[in-house]
């Protein structure tokens, strides 16, 4: 199914062929996992296989769970209890189930900003792009929800301001939050809801990632030249790709077992270091926490949204020109997802005809700053809203929007590229010296 | 270009970390040295011995632990009494029984009784809920190096009763505590511009160990260090009963995962070393 030529799939026994003719799926498992593979991939490209690892882990260890946890309010909690205390391995599986969240996060981020820096949202490669944010999306929904589970006071608290954020909107706001609690206010009928949709979302997410494979397996994958693999012949796409198995195969499963290394330490050393201590404590509506804090995957875009306050000029004046329909509380939401919007936006905002960031020396700057912006964002985001943490906030998500919606565009006209190699072999043997036989 | 951001990442995830702990708060903690700290430690069985006494003779007046069933007194991985002391050490307690409809001496399968005054929180995961907001500057830093957590909170709340500071009205609510920030503060100790004259603030529970108040079967110190410390260690242990378990199964997993990394790194050097040409070079 890609499009560099390369060798497909022969049946060759009575039994290969009589499947092959009726379900071809040997050939689809062949040439996906067959794949011709620029060989110069750097060690940016191992998330995905992690990524993939971190669903089917998570997926299992929450199965597990499931069987053990009780969705409603008065049970919820012990329950969880119930698991670390009781139910045989139920504490480690739980705490690879909630490190398993923070591992998830730490590998798509850096998926994300690879995605960022070589050009991997550009043509031909949108929809592939498209497809990653609303895996991202889902991912944080599904993480929010997970949160809310073992009802803890972080868990009733945060569903409570996050589902409030569409309590924001003008008009239907607050019938539509009413709908997503199943009441007035976070409650049994949350939960319930909440334990359900977790339970469901992460399997679109996977469906999501097999269209997100099938796309970059039609384009072929990017790579760190942003040069595409020549594609007239294949005796001229094997000088630039080797096949996924065993090259990429075996390389992302040593980057895997490295990562495990380091998350079992965390595990099993550590478990509730990026956790909250308050989620320790039964969820109580009458005692609200002192700080609200969501989980730290959230942190930069929580700083997004509270770093619009009405005090900002940007938001008196949406406010001024609607008539007060957008408040600054509706302009935070509106901040919030317009700028996961923007980043979704990226193949159609980047005009450089370049495609990576190493052949573009000015955008290499813009572009380390919006790493360190993220990262200053997600420190902001865990401070208490009060100055200085809320003018660092407005700026960070300034640079965020202007990144987006101002650099990109002018970058690709102003810039003057690097030269690029000709092709992904010229830029491989730059490196490694000529291959000794060509590549089978 | 990466790793160096990836450097960054890593300390701002601490930092932040630390950043959502510093919002809860803190005063000053003393790091204690505990058995079961590090990827290696392990409970001290009889100071749990010891811990579960003091919490039966002192805090279980007000105090409860809803979540721990008395039978795990007996596990290998906490303080391993042997059954027939569990039995009889049930039989302290009374526990409502729904079928009976009636109060009966409660059994090993039982759980610990919950809190018996209304405003004293269980004490089953105390020593979790209270983890993690420490310094230096609410980086959580000491919590990752030093191991620093719920444990080393109790035992300075435990030792930081004080004489009331004489800026007080004698008949302020509750007892001064250096250790506990979340509490009653007069405004008479507030300067000007409202900072605080001394740490702490006003607790509710009355300083609840003195020194000597239990006398341990072993001969241990009874002093208000040994008991606060070994209180605080058996609160460990109701709130994380299998850490033993869980550091054998972290370490497990970190030797195989570490060994099964350098056998893919020799394979993936062999299979990749034609492509790169790596003999080509050399010859």
């Amino acid at each position: 199914m890609a499009g560099i030529p390369h060798d497909h799939y022969e049946p060759k026994t009575g039994g290969e062929k009589w499947l092959h003719s009726r379900l071809p799926i040997v050939g689809l498992l062949y040439d996906t996992i067959m794949i011709p593979t620029p060989k110069n991939l750097n060690w940016m490209w191992i998330w995905g296989i992690i990524l993939t690892f971190c669903l089917v882990l998570q997926i299992v260890t929450g199965i597990i769970l499931a069987m053990h946890y009780t969705p409603h309010v008065d049970y919820a909690f012990a329950s969880i209890e119930h698991i670390m205390r009781n139910v045989n391995g139920g504490h480690f599986l739980r705490y690879l189930h909630m490190n398993g969240a923070s591992l998830f996060f730490v590998a798509v981020y850096m998926h994300i900003f690879r995605g960022l820096y070589y050009g991997s949202y550009k043509a031909p490669r949108e929809i592939t792009w498209i497809i990653g944010m609303l895996i991202y999306l889902a991912m944080m929904g599904t993480a929010f929800m997970g949160y809310v589970l073992p009802w803890g006071q972080m868990s009733f608290w945060g569903a409570t301001v996050i589902t409030g954020l569409f309590g924001a909107i003008p008009f239907i706001g607050e019938p539509i939050q009413t709908w997503l609690l199943g009441g007035p206010a976070v409650d049994n009928a949350t939960l319930n809801r909440f334990f359900s949709l977790h339970y469901l979302l992460p399997f679109v997410i996977a469906a999501l990632v097999a269209v997100h494979i099938w796309a970059f397996h039609s384009t072929g994958n990017n790579n760190p030249t942003g040069v595409e693999v020549r594609r007239t012949s294949k005796t001229e796409a094997e000088k630039d790709t080797v096949p996924f198995w065993p090259y990429f195969v075996i390389k992302d499963l040593f980057a895997l077992a490295v990562i495990l290394a380091v998350f079992f330490a965390i595990v099993g050393f550590m478990p509730n270091y990026l956790g909250h201590p308050d989620n320790y404590i039964e969820a109580n509506p009458l005692v609200t926490p002192a700080h609200i804090v969501p989980e730290w995957y959230f942190l930069p875009f929580y700083a997004i949204l509270r770093a619009f306050t009405s005090d900002v000029w940007v938001v008196m004046f949406a406010s001024w020109i609607t008539g007060g329909i957008i408040d600054a509380k509706f302009f935070g939401v509106l901040a919030m997802f317009g700028a996961i919007a923007v980043m979704a936006l990226a193949p159609w905002l980047d005009t450089s005809s370049v495609r990576s960031g190493r052949y573009r020396p000015m955008f290499k700057w813009w572009f380390a700053l919006l790493v360190l912006d993220f990262i200053v964002l997600m420190w902001a985001g865990a401070m208490p809203a009060e100055p200085p943490y809320s003018t660092i906030s407005l700026i960070g998500s300034t640079y965020w929007f202007a990144y987006f919606l101002v650099i990109l565009p002018l970058l690709g006209v102003m810039e003057k590229p690097l030269p690029q190699p000709e092709t992904i072999e010229d830029d491989f043997e730059a490196h490694y010296g000529k291959a000794e036989t060509p590549a089978e | 270009m990466f790793k160096a951001l990836g450097i960054a990442t890593v300390t701002a995830l601490a930092l932040s970390v630390g950043g959502a702990f510093a919002a809860g708060g803190g005063g000053h903690v003393e790091d204690v040295d505990f058995s079961f700290e590090g990827p290696f430690g392990k409970f001290d069985q009889n100071q749990l011995q010891r811990g579960l006494k003091v919490y039966t003779m002192v805090c279980a007046s007000c105090h409860g632990l809803q979540y721990v069933p008395i039978r795990t007194l007996a596990d290998e991985g906490g303080p391993h009494l042997p059954e027939d002391q569990v039995r009889a050490y049930a039989e302290n307690y009374e526990v409502f029984d729904k079928e009976l409809d009636d109060f009966r001496p409660a059994k090993p399968v039982d759980h610990f009784p919950g809190s018996t005054l209304e405003n004293a929180p269980d004490l089953s995961l105390m020593a979790k809920k209270r983890a993690g907001f420490h310094g230096p500057y609410g980086s959580g830093i000491n919590q990752m190096l030093k191991g620093m957590g719920g444990p080393e909170y109790i035992y300075t709340l435990l030792t930081s009763y004080h004489e009331a500071p004489e800026c007080a009205p004698e008949d302020f609510p509750g007892d001064y505590n250096a250790a506990f920030t979340a509490g009653g503060y007069p405004d008479s100790c507030k300067n000007e511009d409202g900072t605080h004259m001394v740490p702490g603030s006003w607790i509710a529970m009355a300083q609840p160990l003195y020194g000597e108040d239990v006398d341990y079967d072993d001969g241990h110190d009874n002093d208000l260090q040994h008991v606060a410390e070994d209180v605080s260690a058996f609160l460990m242990w109701t709130a994380e009963p299998k850490l033993m378990a869980r550091k054998y199964a972290g370490l497990t997993g970190v030797i195989f995962l570490t060994i099964l990394s350098v056998l893919l790194y020799l394979t993936n050097k062999r299979i990749w070393g034609p492509i790169k040409g790596k003999n080509k070079k050399t010859s």
